[in-house]
């Protein structure tokens, strides 16, 4: 089962913190791999938070391929950060030769279009260099967005943090907001698209279950957007879901909750918004999920979201010490992280409840 | 002797033969009261017998003439096999037996007329698609099944138009959602709805028998089963009751009774659950529903507003030429009868088409379909030409999943709900096939034959009674003859079917309990696994050995 986290700060921090969260947790996970994504960056890519940045593991010929294609619609590389790799024997990763990790500027004639327009310009242009990259099985895009920074691996995480020196603090790779996953990837086959935390068009998560729903989610969600796609683990969905419901419905963000574990329909009736609830209950009835699930997300805006299925059969923990705040599947990760905090003000979020941190380290929790 | 000729028949020409012991029948007369065949009499028989009582041989030779019990040999009055006469007779003295030699179907068109027959197929019996399925994810460690005894569970299906997310007349003010215009009605209902029998068809009392079980259900049991009311209208104390609420009152192609329904909707006090328009049935399709004179009862003639003759509905609503025209009708039918309050569906026997109907339903403009009601072969209680019975019909199950397929490419799945009939509950185990039908796509199912097999049916798919057209059901369930229909026990046979609903909801759960789900697994199809190749490929479910 895979082990989730996020950490959100008033203060930049060093993803090595993120590794520090997840591995307590390692009873939990079977190593396979680790994966995180960062917003809010500072470090080397504080100067181009406006700038989408292109997350990507690749061969060298995969390395051309994008740069080619780059050039040729007109995006101008404008700073890469590639890691240098510690090769040493015995570690256990399956590294491909190239992580790059390079800003650019948008193409002229986009430079005044709307957000709209640019977000989904870098959506055709992630899906395109994703195609192209797959067809000569080349390497794999993650994510490109301004300010977004994706780091997928298969492996150990310890041996990943050290492939990649994430356990030293260099000030290289800063962030103030980091969702995290140690993950177990068994569901289906163990492909690194299949790491969360899942990434569509600013909005980012990683899921902690299974989904039950799965078959009847992916037939609902395949057509509904061109950017549903891959499908390669049963959790994608959940993103999916919650684009489809903030990004294209554009509904506020307490009926996500609404959508993927709607209440029975006694108690809608006893409610008095039971008209909308009944609507959207019957007319998202695919996009439900009914299995083991906790679900932590963070939207374009920063916001971090964490809520659980309807039964509550996974475990999620929220706390806080004043200049940060993490949610982690178990509580002896934020042990590690915020020893001093203060245990009684943790959060446990119950099944119908959603817990959501504002940029400013405001923690609204309501019930569904 | 009498002269026979070869073509004379014979009891060993009937289907049936009765196995009948002189020497335990005290000639009580019971069987023969019974039969509602008229296939036995009493008659007396020569008898010659050859006794020898003293030490020595002495045989001495006695005649003597006794009543026994006999057979006719004749084609109308041939046994169906309902085992009456067993079930009546105190001493074990007499019972049907098959007679695998029958000439039947050479000898039964004499008269050149076809053959008649209750609803029941007689051909393909052999395992059923649904029985070669079972449920194959199992929960476990990844997610956990759920302890049925313990969870709540969430059972209801759609009877209505579901729009889509982005056709919801939602507003937002940033933090709430207003829904601020119409949407199209949509009553959630138990997934299984008691099929389309009309009166008629059944006997007042069977009819009344189910009504009683649907009142019961929902009223003591809080199960929202619904029931339809099958071609024919209903009664106008039932169509002015708050019980109306219940009922699913169907249009079929003859009109029966509409009149009636029409005048009724001034008086009405609660609104219909439903309207359901029946395009046609699954077990004879191209044949309409045949209730003969015999059984249009003073009830029947009242209630469909008819004069005692043979009442066929036609196979499909004369006035249709077109899918669209039948949308208009739902259209018309629902904005002139219930002001876009009740939900109208319409109900098609499966076949070749079934997808392309579906498909322009689901394009259907007016948003006005409130589901598609797919009936298969094995459907049917009442009268029908044998070979429309046994050599016509699709069979429901990929069907169903076609259908649901043809949404999910469009990305309109579970906006027309899809209700599959026809066969299912056929080997008395009905919350199975429910869950599978579920899981490849349904949204519910709806049941007929095995409510009257609650009733106290004795016909089976093996060609036993089977004469529901003749009007002498012996159950007293497909008859209208006063004296018969008084041997139903009409609280009894409503008491069996809850009881059979409260078993098959607990059985939904337990099925529903293993994969882990607490609301209906719509379209789950990995749930499902077959050990037939073939069942795998067109289901699109897993293959397994």
């Amino acid at each position: 089962m895979c082990r989730i986290g996020a950490i959100k700060s008033k203060v930049a921090f060093h993803p090595s913190l993120a590794l520090h969260l997840m591995l307590p947790q390692q009873e939990g996970h079977d190593n396979s791999g680790f994966a995180m994504v960062m917003q809010d960056l500072e470090g080397v890519f504080a100067n181009y938070k406006d700038k989408p940045l292109l997350s990507m593991a690749c061969t060298q010929k995969g390395a051309a391929l994008v740069e080619h294609f780059m050039e040729t619609n007109n995006f101008t590389p404008v700073y890469e950060w590639i890691p240098r790799g510690v090769r040493q024997p015995g570690l256990d990763i399956k590294a491909m030769p190239y992580y790059i990790f390079r800003a650019y500027d948008y193409p002229e004639y986009y430079r005044t279009a709307t957000p709209e327009a640019k977000a989904e310009l870098l959506l055709d242009t992630r899906l395109a260099l994703r195609v192209l990259l797959e067809n000569e099985d080349q390497g794999y895009v993650y994510s490109f967005w301004p300010d977004v920074l994706t780091l997928k691996e298969i492996g150990d995480p310890r041996d990943i943090a050290v492939y990649f020196k994430l356990w030293d603090n260099t000030g290289e790779l800063m962030a103030k907001n980091i969702v995290v996953q140690c993950r177990q990837n068994t569901n289906y086959e163990i492909v690194r698209y299949a790491a969360h935390p899942f990434f569509l068009q600013g909005y980012t998560l990683c899921a902690n279950g299974e989904n039950t729903f799965y078959t009847k989610n992916k037939e609902y969600q395949k057509p509904l957007h061109r950017g549903y796609i891959g499908f390669e683990s049963d959790s994608q969905n959940f993103l999916y879901t919650l684009h489809y419901v903030l990004n294209v419905l554009k509904w506020p963000i307490k009926y996500y909750k609404h959508v993927i574990t709607p209440l029975p329909f006694d108690e809608i009736a006893k409610r008095p918004d039971h008209r909308e609830l009944t609507a959207i209950r019957q007319s998202l009835g695919h996009l439900e999920i009914n299995g083991p699930n906790t679900i932590i997300a963070m939207l374009p805006d920063g916001r971090m979201v964490t809520c659980c299925d309807s039964k509550k059969l996974r475990p999620v923990v929220v706390g806080s010490d004043g200049t940060m705040i993490a949610i982690s599947s178990e509580v002896c990760g934020l042990n590690q992280i915020m020893p001093g905090r203060n245990q009684e003000q943790d959060i446990y979020p119950n099944e119908r409840e959603v817990v959501v941190i504002t940029p400013d380290l405001e923690v609204e929790r309501w019930k569904q | 002797m009498e002269a026979v000729k070869v073509q004379d028949v014979s009891v060993n020409d009937l289907p049936w033969k009765l196995q009948y012991s002189s020497e335990r029948c005290t000639m009580c007369g019971s069987c023969v009261a019974a039969c509602t065949f008229n296939a036995i009499e009493a008659v007396m028989e020569r008898r010659s017998v050859t006794v020898s009582t003293g030490h020595q041989p002495d045989p001495s030779q006695r005649h003597l003439a006794i009543p026994v019990i006999k057979q006719r040999a004749a084609v109308a009055n041939a046994c169906v096999g309902c085992g009456m006469c067993e079930k009546v007779c105190p001493n074990n003295a007499i019972k049907p037996v098959r007679n695998p030699d029958s000439r039947i179907n050479y000898l039964n068109r004499s008269g050149g007329a076809t053959v008649k027959r209750g609803g029941r197929n007689n051909l393909g019996n052999n395992e059923r698609t649904l029985d070669k399925i079972v449920v194959g994810r199992i929960s476990q460690m990844t997610d956990p099944a759920l302890d049925s005894e313990r969870h709540t569970f969430d059972i209801l299906a759609p009877f209505g138009r579901v729009l889509l997310p982005h056709e919801l007349p939602l507003t937002s003010d940033g933090n709430e959602l207003t829904l601020s215009g119409h949407t199209p009605p949509v009553n959630w209902i138990y997934p299984v709805i008691f099929s389309d029998m009309s009166i008629g068809a059944l006997s007042t009392r069977a009819w009344e028998a189910v009504a009683i079980a649907t009142a019961y259900l929902n009223e003591k049991h809080k199960l929202p089963v619904r029931m339809s009311s099958g071609e024919g209208g209903m009664p106008i104390k039932l169509l002015r009751s708050e019980y109306l609420k219940y009922m699913i009152l169907q249009i079929a192609s003859g009109h029966f009774g509409w009149n009636r329904i029409v005048q009724a909707m001034p008086h009405m006090q609660a609104d219909p659950a439903g309207i359901l328009i029946k395009i046609g049935q699954g077990a004879k399709p191209g044949d309409g529903g045949l209730l003969p004179a015999a059984k249009v009862s003073k009830p029947v003639q009242s209630i469909r507003g008819v004069p005692k003759a043979d009442l066929l509905s036609p196979p499909n609503h004369q006035g249709l030429y077109s899918i669209e025209e039948s949308v208009q009708k739902m259209f018309m039918s629902m904005n002139a009868a219930f002001k876009f309050r009740v939900p109208v569906a319409i109900k098609c026997a499966a076949s070749a088409t079934s997808v392309s109907v579906y498909n322009n339903l689901l394009r259907d403009p007016y948003k006005i379909c409130g589901g598609f009601f797919l009936d298969g072969i094995q459907g049917g209680t009442g009268a029908a030409n044998e070979v429309s019975l046994d050599h016509t019909g699709h069979p429901v199950v990929s069907k169903t999943r076609e259908c649901y397929l043809a949404a999910v490419k469009q990305g309109r799945q579970g906006q027309i709900p899809l209700w599959a009939g026809g066969g299912l509950g056929l080997t008395g185990n009905a919350a199975a096939d429910a869950f599978k039908m579920i899981c490849l796509g349904a949204n519910g199912i709806f049941l007929g034959k095995i409510l009257i097999q609650l009733c106290g049916c004795v016909g089976n798919e093996l060609g036993r009674c089977n004469a529901c057209n003749t009007g002498n059901c012996p159950a007293g369930i497909c008859t209208q003859n006063p004296r018969l229909v008084k041997r139903l026990d009409i609280d009894k046979a409503a008491q069996n079917i809850v009881d059979y609903m409260l078993a098959l909801d607990s059985e939904l759960k337990k099925l529903m309990a293993p994969v882990g789900n607490s609301s209906l697994p719509v379209g789950r199809s990995d749930a499902l696994v077959t050990t037939d190749r073939a069942i795998a490929d067109k289901l699109a479910i897993q293959y397994v050995c």
